[in-house]
């Protein structure tokens, strides 16, 4: 006869209250274990998915993702030639935050090199990749984009050709793919009033050299657009990330370009750990530290659910003991009471979990490895929580069936 | 019948504390029960009775003295010549003043279990029980919780419990103290018939002098001695 579940059998209800307090609980355990494996996840995202076997970017520097980080775009072309170099392409992430639809729409603006790139490498839930080099994007759904929709940012428009999801950057805003002229004219995207005035200046200073004091044609070449003139370079990039052959070994690429002086290289596994010691640092462990806390509290909760539990059958215990039972059983009935409830909590937590931590803000992702873990953890919480209520019971002597 | 006794006691001695806080609470307790023998411990409170049978149940272990049960000497003062804890669910059977059933347990259940822990397998446990329950006429209320039955029926359940085992022994702690005087008369001739049927040694404790017409032998208990007794005058 199997005691424990003939307890709460008996006991259903307040089991099944219990359960869920307890279910509640781990459930928060769970979700401080998703987020931080969301922040890890979301900042790896773009490195481990890109393709990039090495990210070359501005000297002495840790970006593109860590810090701020801009090249000369025309490095992809020098990259290009190192042998051993599939693919060599520029790219470009940084933050917008604009007003949409009377809502504040935040996005992570990334460029991609098309047409070497047309984000054949985003997985899709709906539409295709970007078809032309201008005015398209493919957006994350939790930007709340949908295909086909126009969004105004800077002077154009750009049409939503094809929806994504889970592409996240490590601060937690939804991704938007462009390609990188179009993220380059989002980023350096300037009022014609602020280009009138940055002509005319142009023009006046022209106009006090030398060289424009001889040849007066020159102060009005100075004063045409960027593009035409040039002693003015393109904008920059964040970085460019180069593609290896099969069977090229990313040392010998990344020591010939050590040897050039105006940029730093990184693996793609350097890069994730520029990321994963950097910016995602403090919030993993802090996230991690709580993580640890919450377990904590909910193993001293557990204990004192489960020291009430065995105080409520001190007298059958005693009356057990009484008429012969081994402490055996007497420590089977609190163990296994111990482990009905840990094991139904896990799985409140996991139910009630699917459910709610998708409307989240920021993903909360239950790994496997992350659950097997959490559920030996409370597996050993329901063991070391039962201790109390153990004690107790064993200290129960049998003529106390007798008051 | 058997000749031999069911339990003898000789000499228990009881003593709690020490020094200035010695307190003896049974001195030179002796008796000595047949198989089917219905015996009544009268006395006041605080008289030793309970301290004689938690000491006789195995529970408590004297200071001094002899407990012998089925011709084996269980207790020698407080040094215990068997396993206590197995020798008592073998042999011993307890009916208390209130029913004490395990709440969470079906009056089957609470039968069973006995059974179970002495290493019975269920299905002998089950039916056994049940067939427990028919003879006290409550095979209906096998799977009714404690709650469920009145006083009586739980007292009942109760003895079917300490029947269950076939010890050869029942201690019974005041067990009409809970019931009218009805059934309080009811469960003592139960407990006679049970003495008589089964050739169990039935000890019981009571302060009911309404039923004592049932008992084969009374003793009293005064001061933590334990004497010969007599059906009290207004009976």
């Amino acid at each position: 006869m199997n005691l424990a579940i003939k307890d709460i059998r008996h006991n259903l209800g307040r089991f099944i209250f219990t359960s869920i307090g307890i279910g509640m609980l781990l459930m928060i355990v769970m979700g401080m274990g998703g987020i931080y494996r969301g922040i890890i996840e979301d900042a790896t995202l773009l490195i481990d998915d890109i393709g990039a076997d090495i990210w070359i970017v501005q000297h002495d520097t840790r970006g593109p993702f860590a810090e701020l980080s801009r090249i000369p775009q025309n490095i992809s072309y020098r990259a290009q030639v190192i042998p051993g170099v599939a693919s060599a392409r520029t790219f470009v992430q940084h933050t917008i935050q604009r007003q949409y639809m009377g809502k504040q729409l935040r996005m992570s603006v990334v460029g991609l090199d098309w047409p070497i790139d047309k984000g054949g490498w985003i997985p899709l839930i709906s539409g295709e990749r970007l078809s032309q080099n201008h005015y398209q994007m493919i957006a994350d759904k939790t930007l709340g984009l949908e295909y086909g929709e126009t969004i105004k940012l800077g002077k154009n428009r750009y049409t939503v050709v094809g929806i994504t999801s889970n592409m996240i950057s490590s601060s937690g805003d939804g991704i938007g793919f462009f390609t990188v002229q179009d993220a380059l004219n989002i980023q350096f995207d300037t009022s014609g009033e602020s280009i009138r005035l940055e002509r005319t200046s142009r023009g006046v200073r022209m106009g006090k050299s030398d060289l424009g004091l001889k040849q007066p044609a020159l102060i009005e070449f100075s004063q045409q657009t960027s593009s035409f003139l040039p002693v003015l370079s393109s904008p920059s990039v964040s970085a460019v990330i180069l593609k290896l052959l099969p069977g090229t070994n990313p040392k010998q690429v990344m020591s010939i370009i050590r040897g050039w002086d105006d940029v730093s290289a990184f693996t793609r596994e350097g890069e994730r750990q520029l990321l994963l010691t950097g910016s995602v640092e403090k919030v993993r462990k802090q996230i991690g530290l709580f993580r640890v806390l919450l377990t904590i509290i909910s193993a001293i909760i557990m204990a004192l659910i489960l020291y009430t539990l065995t105080l409520d059958k001190i007298h059958s215990i005693a009356l057990l003991k009484l008429i012969g039972a081994s402490n055996w059983i007497i420590l089977k009935l609190i163990l296994q009471q111990a482990f009905i409830l840990g094991i139904s909590g896990f799985g409140i937590a996991y139910f009630l979990g699917l459910k709610i931590f998708p409307h989240f803000p920021r993903r909360v992702i239950l790994s496997n490895d992350d659950l097997i873990q959490l559920g030996i953890i409370v597996l050993i919480i329901s063991v070391i929580s039962s201790l109390l209520g153990i004690i107790k019971a064993l200290k129960v002597k049998p003529n106390e069936a007798l008051n | 019948m058997k000749e031999s006794p069911a339990i003898h006691v000789e000499r228990l001695k009881q003593v709690y504390g020490s020094g200035n806080t010695e307190v003896i609470a049974m001195r030179h307790a002796s008796m000595s029960i047949k198989y089917g023998e219905i015996v009544a411990l009268l006395g006041p409170s605080g008289s030793g009775k309970s301290t004689f049978l938690t000491a006789i149940g195995l529970i408590n272990p004297p200071t001094s003295g002899q407990i012998t049960i089925s011709n084996q000497l269980v207790l020698n003062g407080s040094k215990a010549m068997v396993n206590l804890r197995n020798f008592r669910k073998k042999h011993i059977g307890f009916v208390f003043q209130k029913s004490n059933l395990i709440p969470f347990l079906t009056a089957r259940e609470n039968v069973q279990i006995t059974l179970e822990i002495n290493g019975h397998s269920k299905k002998y446990a089950k039916n056994r029980a049940l067939d427990l329950l028919s003879e006290m006429d409550l095979a209906d209320r096998a799977n009714n919780y404690p709650p469920m039955l009145s006083g009586g029926q739980q007292q009942r359940v109760a003895i079917c419990r300490a029947l269950a085992n076939k010890p050869a022994v029942i201690l019974a702690d005041e067990p009409t103290a809970a019931l009218d005087s009805h059934l309080g008369q009811h469960v003592m001739k139960l407990f006679r018939d049970i003495a008589h049927k089964y050739g169990t040694a039935v000890i019981v404790v009571t302060h009911d002098h309404r039923a004592l017409d049932v008992f084969d032998t009374i003793y009293e208990m005064e001061d933590g001695i334990i004497k010969p007794g007599q059906i009290p005058q207004v009976i």
